[in-house]
């Protein structure tokens, strides 16, 4: 493809590790004991609620942020004591972050000219940055003339352009709009393939996380809970914490015994997951999609149907139990049936499907 | 028929309402500004001050005052260059304390320093420039200090520095307020931006922070060169014999010797002056202004 022979970006990939990371703001703990690394050119979100320490991690790997212990490597180099403006990154910011005096052309050009880089060789480098960003014949155009979506592709193309070992995304997409954001998902991740950068991406968007990384670190309270593939993350959450966090999840609390859960009622529920020892207390997570309305499966739950929301191709119903335990639905809508409020209904699940997670 | 609102008085035209709520400002500037100043230009025109039985003539001869007494370009000289100086200091002092506000107080500390800031205002400007007569006079508080160190005195007192230390005192101040109120609004991402591409502290500051504040330095130089070549309290106080400015000139046609129609033309030629500068720049003060928001 021409985009690819024209990449601007062609530096070698890189690892990015994270050893022992720890850092306080006053007598506040942000992130305690963090340790992961990323692998080359590799797509990697940090999901986590706002306050997880998500940005501040990818802070320390761009250096606006010291660590109080442990270091930071890109690729062979150690760059826990390097400022910022050595250690060579791209970086994209949630407000876009363009310099508002600068043409599109100087934006870009930016970080060639620190880098020595002018005259016709920059400008044919900034030339194919906007190509890639199909942004060609924008150069003259100043910020403040261009949409939200195009600004964003600007400040792409400026941390692309200088080659960066490690591109660092902090919410880059967030304040667009929900099409535009998508087109721009697409954009990303194309770029991201073409020119093999390894990729941080921070993000409190659970389905951006599952559509852009091929590995999500899930943070909460400044420790990564789990970290992995994205379908090995939502079909085998750890943590109650990331069954919800990443997807949707209904969770059921009992006890362990002869090898299944008996939840507070005398239900019995099956797994085919390793449980605790028995007599202990645990949780089981179980996806809304992954239950059906059946009378004829390993495990059987009875409930009342308090709310339909219909979504177009998916129908949620919220449900409860006798006991007050609050459920989810989700169903292929199918043949345009809708089950109504109110009605009692039998559900099912396979015991494939009830994942035992840790508080 | 679309619902109507609470039923009240009928809705004044735009134009009467807009007319209504400009009118007072613009009959008090007139009556304030406009006509005291027709008046002091048609003194300009004639012959002497205009009080008493004699006739008035008119004339063109004050405004040959330049070429009449010489000494007048000298002393235009130096009040231009005193205004240049005090900008200079101002915008560069002022600049930076903007920036230490805006990048390194947050909340509660910003709030007391810019109240410090704001204290020059407070005080009577008489006041202001007679402590430092205090200060810089020999055996002042200035060479008691120095008196623990070293001999002799380093008082300053009845010198351009001194004039142009008293100045600074007074509209540093404005500098810092158009400077915090440009850098105030520059996002913090940025300046992380352009760090992250490879920008040391004197490039953020020369290609970003700079060229960002312009609208703010070029309001506060303006705020400041304009009073301060007009000025003559602190030529007069703190310059003493070598305070001789265009503004300590003008007053003293008002106050010493009577001669209001030379005053008045000093005054519409000094002007014209800065209208000149600010024509003259006006191409920068655009761009500046234009091209951040």
């Amino acid at each position: 493809m021409n985009a690819q022979v024209n990449a601007p970006a062609t530096a070698p990939v890189t690892h990015v590790a994270i050893q022992s990371v720890a850092k306080r703001f006053g007598t506040v703990p942000v992130l305690s004991d963090i340790t992961t690394s990323f692998a080359p050119g590799s797509f990697t979100s940090l999901l986590g609620p706002s306050g997880s320490g998500k940005t501040t991690l990818l802070r320390i790997v761009a250096g606006f942020v010291t660590p109080d212990e442990g270091r930071v490597t890109i690729g062979a180099r150690d760059v826990t004591d390097v400022p910022v403006w050595g250690r060579n990154i791209g970086m994209m910011f949630q407000s876009y972050a363009l310099f508002p005096h600068m043409s599109v052309a100087r934006n870009v050009a930016f970080g060639l000219e620190r880098r020595g880089i002018r005259g016709a060789e920059a400008a044919r480098a900034v030339g194919q940055a906007l190509e890639m960003v199909r942004l060609t014949g924008f150069g003259d155009r100043m910020p403040k003339q261009l949409s939200g979506g195009q600004q964003q592709r600007v400040a792409l193309a400026r941390a692309l352009v200088i080659k960066p070992s490690v591109l660092l995304l902090d919410e880059p997409l967030s304040a667009l709009d929900r099409r535009l954001r998508q087109e721009m998902q697409v954009e990303l991740l194309r770029i991201q393939r073409e020119t093999g950068l390894t990729t941080i991406f921070v993000t409190h968007d659970q389905e951006e996380a599952l559509t852009l990384s091929d590995r999500i670190a899930i943070l909460d309270k400044g420790r990564i809970v789990q970290a992995g593939r994205p379908a090995d993350i939502y079909e085998r959450p750890e943590t109650r914490f990331a069954a919800e966090f990443l997807g949707d999840s209904n969770f059921l609390s009992g006890t362990v015994s002869q090898g299944a859960v008996r939840l507070g009622d005398g239900t019995v529920v099956q797994t085919a997951h390793p449980l605790p020892a028995e007599g202990s207390p645990v949780t089981l997570a179980i996806r809304p999609e992954k239950m059906a309305v059946t009378e004829s499966a390993a495990n059987l739950l009875t409930a009342r149907i308090v709310t339909v929301i219909y979504a177009g191709p998916v129908l949620s119903y919220l449900l409860e139990t006798r006991d007050g335990t609050k459920l989810k639905l989700f169903l292929a809508n199918r043949d345009g049936t809708v089950l109504p409020e109110g009605e009692t209904i039998s559900l099912g699940w396979s015991p494939d499907h009830a994942i035992p997670v840790a508080d | 028929m679309a619902l109507r609102g609470p039923v009240g008085p009928r809705r004044l035209p735009d134009w009467m309402a807009t007319t209504a709520l400009l009118l007072p400002a613009y009959a008090w500037l007139t009556l304030a500004v406009f006509l005291p100043l027709l008046t002091m230009f048609v003194f300009s025109f004639l012959n002497k001050t205009p009080m008493g039985q004699a006739p008035v003539e008119f004339t063109l001869r004050h405004y040959r005052a330049f070429i009449d007494q010489p000494y007048l370009l000298g002393v235009a000289w130096n009040t231009l260059m005193m205004g240049v100086w005090t900008t200079l200091i101002c915008a560069v002092l002022g600049f930076l304390a903007a920036l230490a506000l805006v990048r390194c107080s947050f909340g509660r500390s910003r709030e007391m320093l810019l109240v410090l800031i704001l204290l020059p205002f407070w005080t009577n400007g008489l006041v202001r420039v007679f402590s430092w007569t205090m200060v810089l006079r020999e055996n002042g508080f200035l060479d008691s200090l120095w008196h623990l160190v070293g001999d002799g005195s380093v008082g300053f007192l009845y010198s351009r520095p001194a004039i142009i230390l008293g100045l600074v005192h007074g509209y540093l101040p404005y500098m810092i307020l158009t400077c915090y109120i440009a850098l105030v609004t520059i996002d913090d991402a940025v300046i992380e931006a352009a760090q992250s591409l490879g920008a040391r502290w004197w490039t953020v500051l020369g290609s970003i922070l700079i060229p960002l504040a312009l609208p703010g330095l070029i309001s506060g130089a303006v705020l400041t060169f304009v009073p301060v070549i007009g000025s003559f309290m602190e030529p007069r106080i703190l310059g003493g014999p070598v305070g001789m400015t265009l503004g300590t000139v003008i007053e003293d046609q008002f106050t010493q010797a009577f001669n209001w129609p030379l005053g008045a033309s000093l005054s519409f030629t000094l002007l014209a002056v800065v209208l000149a500068i600010f024509a003259t720049f006006s191409g920068v003060l655009r761009r500046g202004t234009a091209g951040a928001s």
